[in-house]
């Protein structure tokens, strides 16, 4: 399933995507060059991206420009990142926080 | 080391990049999003005469402008404190320290949330986040959704989802508590949505607003039909309430619930209204804490979205050296934003030039244009700003302008 808006009235179509596979939760996903950790996901339906420390709920995309810290990933088992604000790259390993 | 340092690559960072270095300094940009063009990037409307506002290529038209002029900018670059010295300003990020002899803050502003019962629940966003998943990354955050809130931008952005080809089911309000405030009560969502929609860049808007001239709002909402008006074809229900968000493990629909003009529910005409996901537009206030961590003074302007950093007309603080411009300073349509960038990046060059007189009449146009902008401004977020920026400016106390300039003479 994609969510993509591959031809849109005013802003044109999407041609010549680059697709490149990255792996959340090591689980391996299409996406497109120069989407974020966070469009890339919402694109493949993937809605939840972390659980809550304290109550184990899912939590997912909120504000889409960083300011509301909702959205934090683990990349490559070392940084914890903002999805909505982090660029995907080919192989990137992305795991949910618990 | 540059001339000037800016954080943000929006209508006003990139605009101030541009004329500034037109006055020969050298500027660096600096923002956290992977793409500059800042809260450009997303708008999509028509203007009265029918042509599209297409803010993507606003904003890359403004960022190939600043790069021919030998502006840097940096993207992917977050700030987390600043500190002034002797030369000028330090600037710490994620990518390092940037150093300037003047700061300009152009950081806009953000959504105020209206925490509805179930907000937290993945498939909720505020309407922005759907505006830029759709519009710049090309996703739909699902194939349905429900608004809630009304307002000039929740309005703006309905539409443009359903260019995305989402199919918005409603517009609603939020249940009238203490955190929704003025959001949940009819009366005064339709007062204000007719007040503000003169010049409305939709048809429905523009006919609220002129129906607002001859009847009061509090007939009005009476005679406002349960089902709602539909505008760009959605469905917009100033008489239905969300009382929750529902979903196990993510959003899933609405509850909602018929209320009366005054804001009473009718209890027995509970429902859930499904959808993919669900947007919350509770409006937007400027975003100042850098502003705060530097210790600049802040007044409470409601007209302008909240606390803003005291500024005078060349968009100088009262803090030395550090000047502001755009949505930090009150929210105002881009394009406002834009012309404020202008001045703030030529008030920059007569600061660092210390050559006031020189450049007098060349701000003066610049100010006179933010003047002239907001007054043809298409969409109003609150029908006093101008007012409140003149009362404002009058009363302000950072007069360093005249204080340079008196120097000047005197020496």
């Amino acid at each position: 399933m994609t969510m993509r808006v591959e031809c849109h009235p005013v802003l044109g179509n999407l041609e010549n995507q680059r697709r490149i596979t990255i792996y959340y939760d090591d689980q391996a996903y299409q996406a497109y060059e120069g989407d974020t950790i966070a469009s890339a996901m919402m694109a493949e339906g993937v809605k939840t991206l972390r659980y809550h420390e304290v109550s184990g709920k899912g939590r997912g995309v909120y504000c889409n420009i960083g300011h509301c810290f909702e959205c934090r990933v683990c990349v490559n088992e070392e940084k914890i990142v903002r999805a909505c604000l982090t660029p995907v790259s080919e192989g990137m390993r992305i795991h949910s926080l618990s | 080391m540059s001339d000037l340092l800016i954080i943000g690559a929006g209508p006003a960072g990139l605009s101030a990049a541009i004329a500034a270095a037109e006055e020969g300094l050298s500027v660096t940009v600096i923002d956290e999003f992977p793409k500059a063009g800042g809260r450009l990037l997303g708008q999509l409307h028509q203007e009265p005469n029918g042509e599209w506002w297409n803010g993507i290529q606003k904003g890359e038209q403004l960022s190939q402008r600043a790069h021919q002029l030998g502006v840097t900018i940096q993207c992917e670059v977050s700030v987390y404190d600043i500190s002034q010295s002797k030369n000028g300003w330090e600037v710490y990020t994620t990518r390092g320290e940037y150093k300037a002899e003047k700061l300009l803050l152009a950081t806009g502003a953000t959504e105020s949330p209206i925490p509805v019962k179930g907000w937290t629940l993945p498939g909720v966003m505020t309407i922005g986040a759907a505006q830029i998943m759709g519009n710049v990354h090309r996703v739909k955050p699902g194939n349905s959704c429900i608004i809630i809130g009304a307002n000039v931008l929740s309005m703006a952005i309905a539409n443009e989802l359903k260019l995305c080809g989402v199919n918005v089911k409603e517009i609603i309000i939020p249940k009238a508590d203490i955190t929704s405030n003025e959001a949940g009560n009819p009366e005064q969502v339709l007062s204000s949505l007719m007040r503000l929609t003169h010049l409305a860049p939709t048809p429905i808007l523009r006919q609220l607003g002129k129906i607002g001239k001859m009847v009061h709002p509090k007939i009005a909402i009476r005679l406002f039909p349960k089902k709602g008006i539909r505008m760009f074809d959605i469905p917009l229900r100033l008489k239905t309430a969300a009382l929750e968000i529902v979903g196990d493990r993510f959003a899933t629909g609405v509850r909602t619930v018929n209320i009366k003009a005054n804001g009473e529910i009718d209890h027995t005409s509970e429902k859930v209204v499904d959808a993919d996901f669900v947007c919350i537009a509770g409006g937007l206030t400027p975003l100042s804490e850098l502003a705060s961590i530097i210790g600049c003074s802040f007044k409470y302007i409601p007209e302008l979205g909240g606390h803003v950093p005291v500024h005078n007309e060349q968009m100088q603080t009262n803090i030395p050296g550090l000047y502001v411009a755009g949505n930090i300073t009150g929210i105002e349509s881009a394009k406002v934003a834009m012309a404020q960038g202008r001045v703030a990046g030529l008030a920059i060059a007569a600061d660092i030039t210390n050559d006031w007189e020189q450049m007098e009449t060349s701000i003066n146009k610049a100010i006179e244009n933010v003047n002239i902008t907001r007054d043809k401004a298409l969409i109003q977020f609150h029908p006093g700003i101008s007012d409140a920026r003149k009362k404002f400016y009058q009363k302000s106390e950072v007069n360093l302008t005249q204080i340079s300039k008196i120097k000047k003479r005197e020496a």
